[in-house]
């Protein structure tokens, strides 16, 4: 497990324990953490899953790959600090890590 | 207000009403009736990452138990319901135990169509429709078998691209002249079908099935032209059938599908019809009606009804939108292309990132599939859904970015 911290648009704060090899996209599903879509189910087809990783935790999260990156090209109100949370497997090294929601995922 | 409201079904449509239903504030009595023993899952894996083993049951799990109980929602995972009586609004499982409802919402689902010739019964005769199914498929997918998938559509050439994977030899048997004949235009039909053979998978199109050979299990498939491919396992995958025999046994309007309208409501005001057992209008494409076999359809049509139930706005329809995942190809698709007059081809196939664009007399687009192409289905799905038009000399222009095509739309 490692821990994952949700901001949704509000303000509101999630603290999940998301286990190591599943994404930080089905954390929020799974526990019910609203601001998180996901209608792909993870495919990387839908981009409705977009969060803004905090700075100081998005170099760890590696780069997006190219399909993610030309989703998120489209997504609203994009910044550097965007993904798409399917395509984040949680590791050890992300223990910790804070993402903030999009007002909208459509 | 309503207080008690009952779901018949537990897939990607019934969760999402649910979930739907208490995001909206409804803090009534919510009951979903699931019938395969297991919590509500995801689908669309069981052809690609779950049966490939790169996804476990738990992850294909859409809500663990736990969720739900948090959500107050009763979740009935063992029950078939057998009659819904419009008189006393109850539906009824086989055991005779009654569910009261003030609104009922079927997600009911479809089943696949069975293979009508001699054989079809034989063991290692498989179907893809539940986990049951890939986990009886997965088991026999061994390295160096011989699997035989009836059908091109996307079931069958997703199966054909996890099986050859794992090493086993696959040979795609299709009725119609080019796979995806149903659903795709002939440039995404010979991209897939080069795409299968490149990776060493036999494709016979043309080809009608006369029978599944073998004693107690099958050891072969039968054409109608005098040959037999010889199988040591069959994946059948020739499209699914709406279950819609509760509603229409109750007297709802439901021909091809549940009939519903705009807030997938059926012709009784108290029961709505969400995913791939309704009809529905197709907002996006003039008076026609249709059902649409896809995640979106299901989530979409769960929010609609979510929405009527409660007496919220309507949510806007988007264009309806499909993908598929095949060797390291994704399709995605925005859009019907019934009725189009002209295609549009923009980039190059042989790069394997390219799409087709669907457009009627007026320009209009109507659909587009979209090879490794993101920015081409995202705009897509977006003018499509507001009815723009497009030129297809500039569509067609790679040196126009999408973005520059969406906003001159």
């Amino acid at each position: 497990m490692a821990k994952v911290t949700y901001i949704e648009h509000s303000g509101t704060e999630h603290v999940i324990d998301v286990p190591v090899g599943t994404t930080i996209m089905e954390g929020a599903v799974k526990n019910r953490v609203p601001g998180i879509d996901a209608d792909c189910g993870g495919a990387c087809a839908c981009a409705t899953c977009h969060v803004f990783v905090d700075a100081a935790w998005i170099e760890k999260t590696g780069k997006p790959g190219s399909m993610e990156e030309s989703m998120l090209d489209f997504a609203e109100g994009v910044t550097p600090l965007s993904r798409l949370s399917c395509q984040i497997s949680m590791t050890p090294d992300l223990d910790g890590i804070v993402v903030r929601l999009p007002a909208a995922q459509h | 207000m309503l207080s008690r409201i009952v779901i018949v079904g537990a897939g990607q449509a019934a969760t999402q009403a649910a979930t739907s239903l208490r995001a909206g504030g409804y803090d009534g009595q919510l009951v979903l009736l699931g019938n395969e023993g297991l919590p509500p899952y995801q689908r669309p894996p069981l052809s690609k990452a779950y049966l490939s083993g790169a996804m476990g049951l738990d992850r294909v799990i859409l809500k663990p138990l736990e969720a739900w109980a948090e959500d107050k929602v009763e979740v009935h995972l063992d029950a078939e319901v057998t009659s819904l009586n419009r008189e006393s609004k109850s539906v009824t499982k086989r055991d005779g135990s009654v569910f009261m409802y003030d609104a009922l919402i079927l997600a009911t689902g479809s089943r696949v169509r069975a293979l009508p010739c001699p054989g079809a019964e034989l063991a290692g005769v498989h179907y893809l429709r539940s986990i049951r199914d890939a986990d009886g498929l997965g088991q026999e997918m061994q390295t160096g078998k011989r699997l035989v998938v009836i059908g091109g559509g996307y079931i069958g050439l997703e199966v054909a691209a996890v099986a050859r994977k794992a090493g086993l030899d696959v040979t795609i048997l299709e009725a119609a002249p080019r796979v995806l004949a149903r659903v795709a235009p002939p440039v995404i039909s010979d991209f897939f079908q080069k795409l299968h053979r490149d990776a060493g998978v036999t494709i016979l199109t043309d080809v009608k099935v006369s029978a599944i050979e073998g004693a107690d299990r099958v050891s072969g498939v039968a054409l109608a032209d005098g040959r037999t491919i010889s199988a040591d396992l069959v994946l059948v995958g020739i499209g699914i059938i709406p279950n819609a025999e509760l509603a229409r046994e109750a007297g709802l309007k439901a021909e091809d599908g549940i009939e519903t309208d705009l807030d997938a409501r059926t012709s009784d005001p108290a029961i709505f019809a969400i995913g791939d057992c309704a009809s529905r209008p197709l907002v996006h494409y003039g008076q026609r009606r249709g059902r649409l076999e896809s995640v979106h359809n299901a989530l979409e049509q769960a929010k609609l009804a979510a929405a009527a139930i409660l007496g919220q706005p309507r949510p806007v329809e988007e264009a309806p939108w499909f993908w598929s995942d095949q060797y390291d190809i994704k399709l995605q698709i925005a859009g019907l292309s019934t009725g189009a007059t002209q295609s549009v081809v923009r980039g190059d196939p042989s790069q394997k990132r390219f799409a087709v664009f669907h457009l009627d007399a007026d320009n209009r687009l109507l659909a587009v599939d979209a090879i490794n192409a993101p920015p081409e289905f995202i705009v897509g799905k977006q003018v499509i859904a507001r009815h723009g038009q497009l030129a297809p000399a500039r569509l067609a222009d790679m040196s126009v970015s999408m973005k520059e095509i969406g906003a001159s739309a």
